[in-house]
């Protein structure tokens, strides 16, 4: 019997010609792809198309090619389908994925298109004029009350006012991903850059390791379902506290770490044994409905001194009243992960069939705030595919306040979407514990790496905000009429209130 | 014969343009003709196109100053006649009369246009629960969405509103306001880029004694209005006037700011001049700012906001439209070009460009604060009354 009937994904040729016999592509490969005899010898179907060994290749001798290997044509069963069903055969699991859904779904953001200033209203040329992305997060209330302070001026009233607000220089900041998922150096580059962005990054469910400790006030610390690493001291050093309920790659699934990267610093960040799995429950086992979660919202305010206390939600059909019972419950943001989201790992069959399109959760979370009048009482971040200044763009007119990137922030590191996170292995030095690799990520590149895409984007946002007339990001938040719809269907633009192009 | 088109008919599209403004006020309450706000706007003939102009004026009916004057267009007779049967059922009608016009060239196809001086009736008022402002309010939204053919131009006592289509110096000169005497004025070039509006369709925009004439678009129309629909409001006519004009309402009277933070709220100092405020103002600017964010104007426009008292000017947060102010002795004027301030105030004391989002405020010295009266109704009753529009007003006030 053959020992497996899938046959490899990728074909890994060298130029032996060019090649330098250095065996660095044999080093640099954490999939363990070469050998070496004389020259690298590559065992295809170990390749994972990260590219590590082709961007590290003195010669550039490497490449890497799709196995085109024909299989009988048949629509319904593509050859992924069939894999599928032979490796599930071969094992009797799950099958375990990780990164964003890669299924061709329909992207939302692609079919939508902002307006720009002709004429009747000038356009403002942001290298000229100040543009503004300053940015609050968290609750604000409805009116704001002032007394006069005796010298013809104003002052708040007693008690009135914004407060416990985040300030964020743009409305770009780091989704969770968790130490343990990912390797301290990402942790490390992540929090120097949230902190000189003036944004935030966020702890993700796996603590606060003590050497972010100098960046706290740039940093969401989370409460998730496993509880790992949460005390008072932690709650306390965060800007903010999140409650993770869902993610947008797997909702209604919980985690597990397992035990090969619970080493020492991720035991004591973590508090658990090392080596031990970190399994983090399906739901919280103190939230079974809304009641309870208004309970743990102010107990981690009481805890904390009255930080901002967000809830992260996957994007799910009744995304809308959930949201709205959140807000209610006293969240002062709600951190919407959209289908496409990534993961550290998933099962396929969850990432890639459930949940809802982040465009559409925020249009009806947004309006459904509205029409319940409790807009103003808490900020959306909305996540899960942000790929480009013109999704934050678009997401912000329909109804964001932030957006959060994950996928895109990791590739600013090297993140190929190898979709080969859960195999600790990362080459790229991300996604994985082993010294060998985790090394491979110097914070400080790290971080310049992180703060040149997110000042991009955030340049990028101020020349849209500048063709679209207005020079303050608060004015195209929600501002729907500034976007037009191409090749959507009457009722999506309806749910997105959208006009089609041309009306 | 046809009927007039209603105001959300005319407007499916949102109404792009530019214009021309100014305002006059004497703060001693000294009285002024209106001779000077037609000069004013003649000066600036070019910045409309001759498809809308028109007045307002403060003071100007001393005689019926506790009465609501309501000027009237009518399409038609029976329109007249529909609304003066509701007239009478619900107000005590002191004086009815045509408003004085003359022929002028350039001016035609005017409405039926006429005035009355009213005080609702007293045991109606009793029975309604409430104040004659609400009464008001309720009788222009009654008379705009549901007479055809009938317009309410403005409701507001000792002041009115005189517009239509055409230039406003033809305006001013059709509606005979040399005749006039106020202490406050301002006045309106239109600039419609759509199709030509009707005679409801100038500025100013009334409702009460609250005028509002404007300059420029918004460019965050789109936020304004969903903003405001949060409060109740409802905006239908697709201008940028409107959600001006509910905003000032939203700021002034239902969350009741002080006029000078309410234009700090609706066009915002940046935020690197916030930084370097005193703390106490810092602290007021940031939570307007974070509070008021998605009310915020922002794009182009210069506004003048008349109220029975005085009026106030404002320019966006960069100044993308023009406005300049001057003032003589106790005379404050504004408008979109000096040389219409140079055409009315021979040596003024002082002449300068106000700042970007610095308010011009205008007080008569002794008059009434603040703007609205006695006015209760929630915002979509107040929007239904503009836009006539009464199914829009079935929905549930969410956050009063």
């Amino acid at each position: 019997m053959p020992t497996s009937f899938i046959q490899p994904e990728f074909k890994v040729k060298i130029d032996y010609d060019k090649c330098h016999k250095c065996g660095r592509c044999v080093q640099q490969c954490g999939w363990g792809v070469y050998s070496f005899n004389e020259r690298p010898i590559p065992d295809d179907s170990k390749c994972r198309a990260c590219h590590r060994c082709v961007t590290y290749c003195p010669a550039h001798c490497i490449t890497i090619e799709k196995n085109t290997l024909a299989y009988r044509e048949n629509d319904n069963w593509s050859p992924d389908a069939r894999k599928a069903v032979w490796r599930q055969a071969e094992t009797g699991g799950v099958l375990l994925t990780s990164m964003g859904n890669p299924k061709p779904y329909q992207r939302i953001f692609d079919h939508l298109v902002l307006d720009a200033c002709q004429v009747t209203n000038p356009s403002i040329d942001p290298l000229r004029e100040p543009m503004e992305l300053r940015t609050f997060l968290g609750s604000k209330p409805d009116s704001v009350q002032v007394e006069s302070d005796g010298n013809g001026g104003f002052k708040l009233a007693e008690g009135e006012g914004m407060h416990n607000n985040v300030k964020l220089d743009t409305p770009i900041i780091f989704s969770p991903m968790s130490y343990g998922s990912v390797s301290l150096n990402v942790h490390k580059s992540l929090a120097m850059a949230a902190t000189r962005l003036g944004t935030l990054m966020n702890t993700g469910e796996g603590g606060l390791h003590a050497d972010l400790y100098p960046y706290q006030d740039n940093v969401i610390v989370q409460v998730a379902s496993g509880r790992f690493g949460v005390n008072p001291d932690y709650l306390n050093r965060g800007a903010a506290i999140e409650i993770k309920i869902g993610q947008g790659a797997k909702p209604g699934i919980g985690g597990h770490l397992p035990g090969e990267k619970i080493n020492k610093e991720v035991s004591g960040t973590r508090m658990i044994p090392q080596g031990t799995d970190a399994i983090s429950p399906a739901p919280h086992h103190d939230i079974y409905s809304i009641e309870d979660l208004r309970q743990l919202i102010y107990a981690l305010k009481e805890a904390s001194g009255y930080k901002p206390v967000g809830v992260k939600i996957a994007a799910v059909h009744n995304v809308a009243a959930i949201a709205s019972g959140i807000v209610r419950a006293g969240a002062d943001y709600v951190y919407l992960d959209g289908f496409k989201g990534g993961t550290g790992a998933a099962p396929q069959v969850i990432r890639d069939h459930i949940g809802i399109p982040i465009e559409i959760a925020i249009a009806v979370v947004d309006q459904r705030l509205r029409d319940e009048g409790i807009r103003n009482n808490a900020s959306i971040i909305a996540a899960g595919s942000i790929r480009s200044s013109a999704d934050v763009a678009k997401a912000i007119a329909l109804g964001a306040d932030v957006v959060a990137i994950g996928s895109a922030s990791l590739m600013a590191l090297g993140c190929h979407l190898c979709q080969s996170c859960h195999t600790g292995s990362c080459s790229w030095g991300i996604t994985t514990q082993k010294p060998e690799l985790t090394r491979r990520i110097d914070p400080e590149w790290g971080a310049e790496q992180l703060v040149n895409l997110v000042h991009a984007w955030s340049h990028e946002v101020q020349e849209i905000l500048g063709a679209l007339g207005v020079n303050a990001v608060e004015s195209l938040r929600g501002s729907r009429e500034r976007l037009r719809s191409i090749g959507l269907d009457e009722q999506t633009c309806k749910i997105l209130g959208v006009k089609p192009a041309g009306m | 014969m046809t009927t007039r088109p209603r105001y959300r008919e005319e407007s499916s599209f949102k109404i792009h343009g530019g214009c021309g403004l100014m305002g006059i006020c004497d703060e001693s309450g000294e009285l002024m003709s209106g001779e000077d706000a037609i000069l004013a706007m003649a000066v600036q003939h070019d910045r409309g196109n001759g498809l809308g102009g028109g007045f307002a004026g403060y003071g100007i009916y001393p005689e019926f100053a506790d009465h609501f004057c309501f000027h009237m267009m009518y399409h038609d007779l029976r329109a007249k006649e529909e609304t003066e049967a509701y007239f009478d059922q619900h107000f005590l009608l002191d004086l009815a009369e045509p408003m004085p016009t003359r022929p002028v060239k350039g001016i035609t196809d005017a409405p039926l246009l006429w005035r009355y001086f009213m005080q609702p009736y007293p045991n109606k008022l009793e029975e309604s629960e409430m104040s004659g402002e609400d009464y008001v309010v309720r009788a222009v939204m009654s008379i705009n969405a549901s007479i055809d053919g009938a317009f309410v131009a403005s409701s507001g006592k000792n002041m009115g509103a005189f517009k239509g289509v055409g230039y406003p110096e033809e305006i001013g000169h059709y509606f005979r306001l040399e005749e006039y005497e106020g202490h406050t004025w301002t006045g309106h070039n239109r600039f419609p880029t759509n199709t030509p509006g009707w005679w409801g369709g100038a500025h100013p925009f009334a409702l009460l004694d609250w005028t509002i004439v404007h300059n420029g678009e918004i460019s965050s129309y789109g936020i304004n209005s969903r903003y405001l629909e949060q409060f109740g409001y409802k905006c239908t006519l697709g201008t940028d006037t409107e959600v001006a004009a509910y905003l000032f309402d939203l700021l002034l009277r239902r969350h009741k700011l002080p006029l000078s933070l309410a234009c700090k709220a609706l066009a915002s100092p940046l935020w690197d001049e916030i930084d370097r405020m005193p703390k106490d103002e810092q602290d007021v600017m940031r939570s307007l700012r974070a509070v008021y964010g998605p009310g915020m104007l922002n794009g182009p426009f210069a506004i003048v906001l008349g109220f029975n008292g005085g009026m106030v000017a404002l320019n966006d947060r960069i100044k993308l439209r023009p406005l300049v102010a001057a003032r003589k002795g106790t005379k404050i004027m504004v408008a979109s070009e000096e040389s219409a301030i140079r055409a009315v105030m021979a040596e003024p004391d002082l002449v300068w460009t106000p700042k970007a989002g610095e308010p011009v405020i205008a007080r008569v010295k002794g008059m009434d604060w603040p703007i609205h009266g006695d006015l209760h109704l929630p915002p979509s009753e107040i929007s239904c009354a503009v836009t006539g529009t009464e199914q829009s007003c079935d929905s549930v006030e969410v956050n009063a």
